[in-house]
């Protein structure tokens, strides 16, 4: 009977599968699988940087590991504290490219081939539809925006990783977002990631996936959905998963030769939640200190006077991102009162940036361009604020002390309300500067 | 196990709890000097060994930085609890062995300097200021046998040595 009951249930779970429950299905080797449940999953890539891969070699070799599961399933990126900001921060990157060389891993990216590793990752075809992926990165849940289940670990999870090449999970439930409406000029990706952060608070997602989902989804570009999957974390969320769709087909058609399965939910999928947006008059966001969550309208904090304006990151670190920046800048200076540092993601968005004149501008504006590296975000260097400093960034993070001194603040926004800020010295709205 | 509570809100987030202008090292004696510093000054001269970290919703959220949880143990604190924790920070803290707690009723009742003792083997909270007994929502099973093999780092070693 017992048994019975067990095949019912498993009949029930195959029905309605979010995308979420799905890739973690058939990497646990099983036809279906039920919200909470643990399952030990076989992952597709495991990404790890400078700054948490020495801590992952130290605990590889106390497990008794001498051998990556799969070396092509390993990336190791250089981006946090480079270049190496200080002699502690070149041994981290030392520690990384030595095991790179002993453990055969070719996706190795040494600084001048690397950058930030949620923009590099898509753009090499190292992650794909339907893949399971784990980062040693919080941020890892970027990948989401090609359909994948991807997800941050820590360090010891990321060696128990490369030595066995599976994981547990804790299957989590999946929070539908469903948006409409067109939306306005100016307003983009990032405003939306913050106006659902606010709706839902730092923690609405924790231990959830969030699929996002509905015509404003669909007619997202690419870039636009990394920035949204990206701060799916900054909801507490496990993954944020848009359903691949011709964007993504359109994004995968530059690596011909990756085969990949799409998944996307059944149309009886259960959902733990659902949220409905209507964005067709969403204004300009910015999250004020010390919280992703405390999303208003620009106009709410207009004015507020700007030290720095930080452009880039694997939040907004696209071509796309720096060309909306520069639009909203209109050909003007930065306000003499006012730093603005733009960082490039990776290389090859540095050489669009040169190639498409942006790079000109922005520096004959008085920007500085800093080499691609997660620097000024987590207040590591290229950038740290000194104390009551206050700074609008485009990045992810604005918690107490992340970007300097503790007492400096924080605002977050789009590259919309950067480009604004950088010329007006104070929180703008470009079509007001 | 018992200590001193150290009490704090929600959503104490891993750039507080070790901010990352220190995680150029993962040495524990490296991190627990600058343990929740930029939230709390006088933490780290004021925390004892055995101490208890008593926090609101969504503790550890933010960066997955495995230096969080081992500036937390190397700053000699025994255990957090808190109402929710943040689900990389989560698990970080069980493969790092720092003892955590979900226990939003011991939470609410323990306030800043109250002497706490806690079975970990039953989860079982007790408030010796106060009086009250409260029990943690246990592990899922699964956890809890890597937990009681020695954390995933030994279960990884055994898995290892058998293939």
């Amino acid at each position: 009977m017992i048994c019975r009951d067990h095949q019912i249930k498993e009949l029930e779970t195959i029905l309605g599968q979010t995308i979420a429950q799905k890739i973690l299905a058939l990497h646990a080797g099983r036809a279906a699988v039920a919200v909470d449940e643990l399952v030990f999953a076989k992952v597709d890539m495991i990404l790890g940087t400078d700054v948490t891969v020495p801590l992952s070699v130290e605990v590889f070799r106390r497990m008794g590991a001498d051998r990556i599961f799969d070396p092509k399933k390993t990336v190791l990126v250089n981006d946090h504290f480079v270049p190496a900001k200080d002699m502690k921060a070149a041994e981290l990157s030392k520690t990384m490219r030595l095991f790179a060389e002993e453990m055969g891993i070719d996706n190795y990216y040494e600084v001048g081939r690397s950058g930030i590793c949620h923009v590099l990752l898509p753009d090499e075809g190292l992650v794909k539809p339907g893949d399971l992926i784990v980062g040693a990165d919080s941020h890892t849940c970027t990948y989401g925006a090609l359909g994948a289940f991807s997800t941050g670990i820590g360090s010891t999870d990321m060696a128990a990783a490369w030595a066995i090449g599976e994981l547990w999970f804790r299957v989590p439930g999946t929070i539908k977002i469903e948006v409409n409406g067109q939306l306005p000029k100016w307003v983009g990706g990032k405003d939306l990631a913050l106006h659902i952060i606010g709706h839902l608070g730092v923690e609405g997602a924790l231990y959830k996936a969030m699929e996002f989902t509905g015509p404003t989804i669909r007619n997202l570009s690419m870039d636009g959905r990394l920035t949204l999957c990206n701060m799916a974390i900054e909801a507490g969320a496990k993954t944020g998963i848009v359903a691949p769709d011709e964007v993504t087909r359109q994004f995968m058609s530059k690596f011909p030769e990756l085969s990949y399965t799409p998944q996307v939910a059944d149309s009886d999928a259960e959902y733990v939640e659902e949220h409905h947006f209507d964005v067709s008059d969403l204004p300009l966001q910015v999250a004020k200190p010390y919280l992703p969550s405390n999303a208003v309208p620009v106009h709410e904090v207009m004015g507020q006077q700007v030290h720095q304006v930080v452009l880039g990151s694997c939040t907004n670190g696209h071509l796309s991102d720096f060309q909306l920046a520069a639009d909203a800048m209109k050909g003007q200076k930065v306000n003499p009162k006012t730093r603005l540092i733009v960082i490039p993601s990776t290389k090859d968005v540095y050489l669009e940036l040169i190639r498409s004149g942006l790079a000109e501008y922005f520096t004959e504006a008085g920007a500085v361009i800093g080499p691609p590296t997660c620097g000024p975000c987590i207040g590591g260097h290229i950038g740290v604020l000194a104390e009551q400093e206050v700074g609008l960034y485009t990045t992810n993070r604005n918690f107490v002390g992340r970007n300097g001194h503790p007492t400096s603040l924080v605002f977050l926004a789009g590259p919309a309300v950067a480009g604004a800020t950088a010329v007006a010295g104070e929180i703008a709205h470009p079509d007001e500067i | 196990m018992d200590g001193t509570v150290f009490k704090y809100g929600d959503n104490v987030d891993t750039d507080v709890i070790i901010p990352a202008r220190y995680c150029t090292s993962f040495h524990k004696e490296d991190l627990a000097p600058h343990c929740l510093e930029d939230l709390d000054e006088t933490f780290v001269a004021r925390v004892q060994e055995g101490d208890i970290i008593v926090a609101g919703n969504n503790f550890g959220c933010g960066s997955s930085r495995e230096n969080a949880p081992l500036a937390i143990l190397g700053a000699g604190v025994s255990a957090v609890i808190a109402k929710s924790f943040a689900r990389i920070f989560y698990r970080n803290s069980i493969n790092v062995g720092l003892p955590i707690l979900e226990c939003p009723e011991a939470v609410d009742a323990a306030k800043d300097g109250d002497r706490l003792s806690i079975d970990l083997h039953n989860g079982e909270i007790r408030n010796e200021t106060r009086g009250g007994s409260y029990k943690a929502v246990p592990f899922p099973d699964k956890i809890a046998k890597i937990i009681e093999v020695g954390g995933l780092e030994e279960y990884v070693r055994r898995r290892l040595q058998n293939r």
